[in-house]
């Protein structure tokens, strides 16, 4: 009954965690881009400095017609966005927050089964591009799928790298392993897989797939309503993902003064910083163009990753 | 038994994503309007009626990349099983060897291409 009750909860924490940090990431980044541009961003909703902007946008999105255009694959293209969102609500339990086991469930293998199944949430751009069959969106699709292919081989480097350095594969045991000198030692796979993860969920720059002034939205252009919503909260729970990996993998997770009460504040503490740079990032830089992007995923990233390998395997067998 | 009471609780949590998406279209399907008329459900495509089929014909410059991705990639799953075992005691220099020639097979691999100019784009 106990056990039961236990996965219950967990299983409650995760969707609770999965369905509010991503908008706690949105309503940051509204007010971060607004006051990084010398406005202030949505004032109104809510009341205070415009608290409930999402909640709107939210409610709005819930009450717009759901329309697929006449020509496409309909059950591909409603199905799309939930496969392209379901995965990072599978990668949720399985990162670590505090020490002794505050972790939604402990895997063996967690870095591989993260890794892979952040892989999938891609198919969802590709088959909402295909399915709409629309010019726009096909062009975003294939591109989407040219950048999964170009950046996940150095986001896999990158955390081999991190393997190699812990020696094992699960998560918490990777914190575990963690000392202070692992950041410098490690902070050129540091680099390679934040960009890459970047690039994998289309965020700014790498956003040409869903350039929305060039191709409108991309693989998205036909999508109305909660299907649409659905593709953002895809977005915004990667970049929840993506910080809490890099946290865990690169910054030590809960490592830091009194991490056996407050570890779980310093995991959260370093991910939000994460999220806090990834919308610095959109604000500052212009968009890649189609080929610069894959000319920086093949020949600057992919080295960077393969050199990072090769310095960790040289200190870990001299200091071992 | 615990290898698969930890994966059984990732199964339980694809079930809930499931049924939260179910419950997300279903009560959708409850709240929105549903007044489909000809042009909504036109494609998109800059305002005017669309010309051709949506599927058209784009010039693919990415399937280099993809033969190229899974040679990679099917090479890199290998690390993690290795970079568990790779500093266990009395393997050491063995190991290090063998991924210095690993490295530079991928290496290897990746000069190639580039010089067959395969990861430039124009």
């Amino acid at each position: 009954m106990n056990d039961i009750l236990d996965v219950a909860l967990r299983l409650v924490a995760v969707l609770v965690v999965f369905l509010t940090f991503p908008l706690l990431v949105g309503q940051a980044e509204h007010k971060v881009m607004a006051h990084m541009q010398g406005r202030l961003g949505p004032m109104y909703a809510g009341g205070f400095h415009g608290w409930a902007q999402l909640v709107a946008d939210g409610v709005k999105f819930a009450q717009k017609e759901d329309i697929v255009p006449a020509e496409a694959d309909r059950r591909i293209f409603q199905l799309a966005p939930a496969v392209a969102l379901l995965p990072y609500l599978l990668v949720l339990i399985a990162i670590p927050v505090g020490p002794n086991g505050f972790v939604g469930q402990a895997i063996d293998a967690g870095l591989f089964f993260v890794l892979a199944v952040m892989g999938v949430g891609v198919l969802g751009s590709l088959m909402a591009g295909w399915a709409s069959a629309n010019k726009f969106s096909l062009l975003g699709g294939l591109r989407t799928a040219a950048q999964l292919m170009a950046y996940e081989l150095p986001m896999l480097l990158a955390a081999a790298s991190v393997a190699m350095a812990a020696g094992t594969l699960s998560l918490p045991g990777i914190v575990d392993a963690y000392q202070w000198w692992w950041t410098p030692w490690q902070i050129v796979g540091a680099l390679v897989f934040f960009i890459a993860g970047l690039a994998e969920l289309q965020r700014p720059p790498f956003d040409m797939p869903v350039a929305d002034s060039e191709i409108i939205f991309g693989a998205y252009t036909e999508y109305t309503g909660l299907r649409f919503a659905l593709f953002l909260l895809a977005e915004y729970a990667g970049i929840v993902v993506l910080c809490g990996l890099t946290t865990v993998l690169f910054l030590g997770g809960w490592h830091g003064p009194w991490a056996d009460s407050v570890g779980w504040v310093w995991t959260l503490l370093k991910t939000a910083v994460l999220a806090f740079v990834v919308i610095w990032l959109r604000v500052t830089y212009p968009r890649l163009r189609e080929d610069q992007l894959q000319k920086l995923a093949w020949t600057v990233l992919i080295p960077l990753a393969l050199a990072q390998i090769a310095l960790t395997g040289v200190v870990k067998v001299v200091i071992s | 038994m615990d290898y698969f009471h930890g994966y059984s609780v990732v199964g339980l949590v694809a079930v809930v994503g499931v049924l939260f998406v179910a419950v997300a279209f279903g009560a959708g399907r409850l709240l929105r309007p549903v007044v489909p008329t000809q042009e909504k459900m036109l494609t998109y495509e800059c305002g005017v009626d669309p010309v051709g089929e949506g599927w058209a014909h784009t010039q693919i410059r990415y399937y280099v990349y993809s033969f190229l991705y899974v040679i990679f990639a099917v090479d890199t799953i290998f690390l993690f099983p290795w970079a568990t075992v790779f500093a266990a005691p009395g393997f050491g220099a063995t190991t290090l060897v063998e991924m210095f020639v690993f490295i530079g097979f991928l290496a290897v691999g990746l000069l190639y291409a580039w010089k067959k100019g395969v990861l430039e784009w124009t």
